[in-house]
């Protein structure tokens, strides 16, 4: 009684119908219209012109777009791993601490999840300067002979996609870790496995959806990253990302951008749709 | 078994790459002098009293609080009764609109971003704060759709029976039961909004960032331009702000919990 | 008609029949208790008649008023629920007025009236504590003054005392009967112990598989069990296959006589015999006399108190509990006995 199949007056369809107008026309409108203009015809000076045309999506066969392609994936999946590979060991330790500890860590998360891409983007490039960073520490400690200057470039484009998706993927893995029965690993122990071999044998094998879903959200999450490839990298480390804000802010082609975002969101949701039918698999007995 | 070294120092060295960036920048904001150097040379407060006292920048302070505040009670607005009507009925395709209603979060924001712009453009709100306002709601919903709705499924079903045995109707169950204990993760809710509306760049630059300066925004015209250390100070003060938050959701509410701990259906 | 009717009632979830063609009277002022182990739709026909779910089929009617369709919290009825359900954000206080919150009375009226009930429960001086800083029995008086708050008609508790201990679950079990009975009001209980039923109830309602079995005073139940199922769940009982005789069953090749027979059977049927284990005696082996088998001791539980003997009996185990000192004194393992079944303890029940 407390559940019933469907509301009894229009209270209660007003309930649905408020959220569904707001999404409606603020998410599923947006999103047609991006896909409209996607095969308009570009007009100079101006924004667009309705058309029904593919030119925009055949930009994408050019070398130049391709190997912006290629970059942005590459950079994306390498960041991942790297982001996984540190944050499933760290998420699997934070949840063998007693709760009451667990919860500075999870703030501090909270916090850097939170922080603007600018923030993260200005305070590594300030870690990596000549004058303010870390090569000043390694000078004083007598390692380098005098201070140098890290970024921009690949390496500080790769740490500070790293550091953004770090709290993300801490996220994503922490339901499952902190479910993880604690006997598990302890019976492990007894029958005479050490700590690090109980993880590999035991705790790697049991979260490996958890994993998957890391590491796939982890790419599709660094693929959106905007201004850390503006800040940290050079041009020639522009992701997509970055391309299509260009193409619609700076170049006012509307509808290149708009088939770049159709191509991206069609890539993800592929991605995303690969995982959560891969969790109804792993969930299967 | 909590007490090994090893991972002692594993989460230290982990948690020393997350908060050096924050550290550097928390000392360049207190240099005495305009150029960007570390470790600080002098101790000065000036750039963050520059944040009030520079026009430009209180503006952009200003645009964000108020984005931030609004856009997150829109979002709590429209969560709130979709995470109701979804616990309190089975109606058959409404699911639909969960999915709608994380979709943002899961995909790149540039491609919700574009989606905006081309939007607001068509409608001929591009370059206004409540279209910024109105599509940080809707990027952000997914946060107070998704605590509200813990929210709901942690309330003990017997207690609404409870109240109905003792003659509460519908309205009165939920005045007096429903609402107060869901008041923590309402709250909540809110804060995560509030606190990424904040900090949002690519959204509220596409819809209007060439008139409604965000804080974000004028961090990242100055960098364009070079250094300042008000951008550090800000900086500071959003590593903060975000902390606070978080910080008192940690006090007042179950944060493991809301992150998904021992949440799971039982 | 006065009381509490429910007339052919059921209730399905999709394909389960929680409850099948239920018919029962419930007059006033008694304690009924509904009996049965866990998934035999005793829960279900008191949500049923508390009004939390709606019967598939059938009626519920309360002094002649068709109450079927009445919504619970038009109902009037008390309700203690299995996990009490107290509101965490509420006082104590504030838990036990909450029906009178709702029904608009002012707040020194709502004070005045949960004190008077905290006292009824014996649990004074408690009005303004959070819920959670009490202990297990309080939070039970607790649930218990609030579902009596509004001074229902009828008073209804889903196994109220599941969450206690052992020793604080008996002393509760005498203390909501007297309450009951100082009060002389209807009450419901769901209990899946039937030490529990016996030690309160008026009126025992035995159900299994979403069937009401036998109906009765606790002692009627116990003596004269109107099937199988009853006589097992009803406290222990050695049941024996055998087959209807004259003048009693034969069972294994021996013949029992009975005190009396059940009508409706013929001679040849099947039948089950139920003897209480405190019923039956043990005899030495050879001694002759009526109604006595053979048989071979299995187990001996000496538990101070009482001793359980367990027989073995060609297929059959028996078991025989008797005081210590008619304990006979050669008692061994392995050792040869007879067990007497008394003519008037045996009740023949249909196989």
């Amino acid at each position: 009684m407390i559940h019933r199949d469907r509301p009894q007056d229009w209270r209660g369809w007003a309930a649905l119908a408020w959220p569904a107008a707001m999404l409606g026309t603020f998410f599923v409108v947006p999103f047609g219209i991006m896909l409209g203009v996607s095969f308009f015809h570009r007009v100079e000076g101006g924004f667009y012109e309705p058309a029904f045309e593919l030119a925009n999506y055949a930009r994408f066969l050019t070398p130049f777009f391709a190997q912006v392609l290629g970059f942005s994936l590459g950079i994306s999946a390498l960041a991942a791993l790297v982001v996984v590979a540190v944050a499933f060991p760290f998420t699997y330790c934070l949840t063998r601490l007693p709760r009451r500890s667990q919860v500075g860590f999870l703030v501090f998360i909270l916090a850097v999840l939170s922080l603007s891409e600018v923030i993260v983007g200005f305070a590594w490039s300030t870690l990596l300067s000549r004058t303010a960073g870390l090569s000043n520490l390694l000078v004083w400690l007598g390692l380098l002979a005098r201070p140098q200057a890290w970024a921009p470039g690949f390496w500080a484009l790769l740490v500070g996609l790293c550091y953004l998706g770090f709290p993300y993927a801490v996220l994503v893995l922490y339901p499952a870790l902190s479910r993880l029965d604690p006997e598990l690993p302890e019976a492990s122990r007894m029958l005479g496995a050490s700590p690090l071999l109980t993880f590999f044998l035991i705790v790697v094998p049991s979260q490996r959806q958890a994993l998957l879903s890391a590491l796939i959200m982890g790419f599709v999450f660094n693929l959106g990253a905007f201004l850390l490839p503006q800040v940290l990298g050079r041009p020639q480390h522009w992701t997509l990302s970055v391309h299509i804000t260009d193409q619609a802010v700076f170049q006012s082609n509307l509808p290149f951008a708009a088939a770049m975002a159709v191509f991206l969101m069609g890539f993800s949701l592929a991605l995303i749709g690969l995982t959560l039918l891969l969790g109804r698999r792993g969930a299967r007995p | 078994m909590t007490r090994s070294p090893g991972r002692r120092l594993f989460l230290a060295a982990v948690m020393l790459f997350l908060a050096a960036p924050l550290l550097v920048v928390a000392g360049v904001s207190v240099n005495a002098q305009r150029q960007l150097l570390f470790p600080p040379r002098g101790f000065s407060l000036r750039w963050y009293g520059e944040l009030l006292a520079q026009s430009d920048w209180l503006n952009a302070l200003k645009n964000s609080l108020v984005i931030a505040t609004s856009s997150a009670a829109l979002a709590v607005a429209v969560a709130f009764p979709l995470a109701w009507f979804l616990w309190r009925y089975r109606v058959r395709h409404a699911r639909l609109l969960w999915a709608l209603g994380v979709a943002p979060f899961t995909l790149p924001p540039v491609v919700t971003a574009l989606g905006f712009l081309v939007f607001w453009i068509s409608v001929g709100l591009y370059g206004a704060m409540p279209a910024t306002i109105v599509s940080h709601a809707i990027f952000f919903l997914t946060l107070p759709l998704v605590t509200i709705s813990l929210g709901l499924e942690s309330i003990d079903r017997q207690l609404l029976e409870a109240a109905a045995t003792l003659g509460a109707d519908d309205g009165a169950t939920f005045r007096t039961i429903v609402l107060p204990l869901l008041r923590p993760y309402l709250i909540s809710g809110y804060a995560f909004a509030f606190v990424l509306s904040l900090n949002e760049y690519i959204i509220a630059y596409m819809v209007a960032g060439f008139t409604v300066e965000t804080l974000p925004i004028k961090i990242f015209n100055s960098l364009r331009y070079g250094y300042t250390p008000v951008m550090a100070a800000v900086s500071v003060l959003f590593v903060l702000v975000a902390g606070l938050i978080f910080g008192l959701i940690a006090r007042f509410g179950d944060l493991p919990k809301l992150l998904g701990a021992y949440a799971g259906r039982d | 008609m006065s009381g509490l009717r429910i007339e052919g009632l059921s209730k399905s979830f999709g394909h389960v029949h929680a409850l099948a063609d239920v018919d029962l009277d419930i007059p006033h002022g008694r304690f009924i208790c509904l009996l049965g182990p866990s998934g035999c739709g005793k829960t279900t026909l008191l949500r049923l008649i508390a009004g939390l779910e709606t019967p598939t089929k059938g009626r519920i009617l309360l002094d002649g008023v068709d109450i079927t369709r009445v919504p619970a919290h038009k109902r009037d009825f008390g309700m203690v629920f299995q996990s009490l359900a107290l509101f965490p954000h509420l006082s104590v206080g504030e838990n036990v007025a909450y029906g009178l919150r709702v029904r608009g009375v002012d707040r020194a009226r709502r004070r005045q009236r949960a004190e008077e009930l905290l006292a009824l429960v014996r649990l004074p001086g408690v009005l303004d504590r959070p819920v959670a800083q009490l202990s297990g029995g309080q939070r039970q008086r607790v649930a218990i003054a609030r579902a009596l708050a509004l001074a229902p008609k009828l008073f209804l508790l889903d196994e109220p005392l599941s969450a206690l201990d052992a020793k604080l679950r008996e002393a509760m079990q005498v203390e909501l009967r007297l309450l009951q009975q100082r009060l002389g009001i209807s009450t419901i209980v769901v209990t899946h112990d039937q030490r529990e039923a016996m030690t309160m109830a008026d009126i025992v309602v035995v159900m299994d598989h979403g069937r009401v079995q036998q109906v009765g005073a606790p002692l009627a139940i116990y003596r004269e069990p109107a099937n199988a199922f009853v006589a097992g769940f009803i406290g222990l009982s050695n049941l024996l296959q055998g087959t209807l005789a004259e003048d009693g069953v034969r069972i294994d090749g021996h013949a029992v006589r009975v005190a009396r027979l059940p009508p409706g059977l013929v001679p040849g049927a099947a039948v089950t015999l139920s003897v209480r284990p405190e019923e039956a005696h043990l005899r030495p082996f050879g001694e002759p006399g009526p109604n006595r088998l053979p048989a071979e001791v299995a187990f001996v539980r000496d538990l101070g108190a009482s001793v359980e003997v367990t027989a073995r009996c060609g297929e059959a185990e028996l078991l025989v509990v008797m005081a210590p000192r008619e304990r006979p004194s050669d008692l061994a393992l392995g050792g040869r006995v007879m067990v007497e079944l008394p003519a008037e303890a045996c009740v023949v029940l249909a196989a």
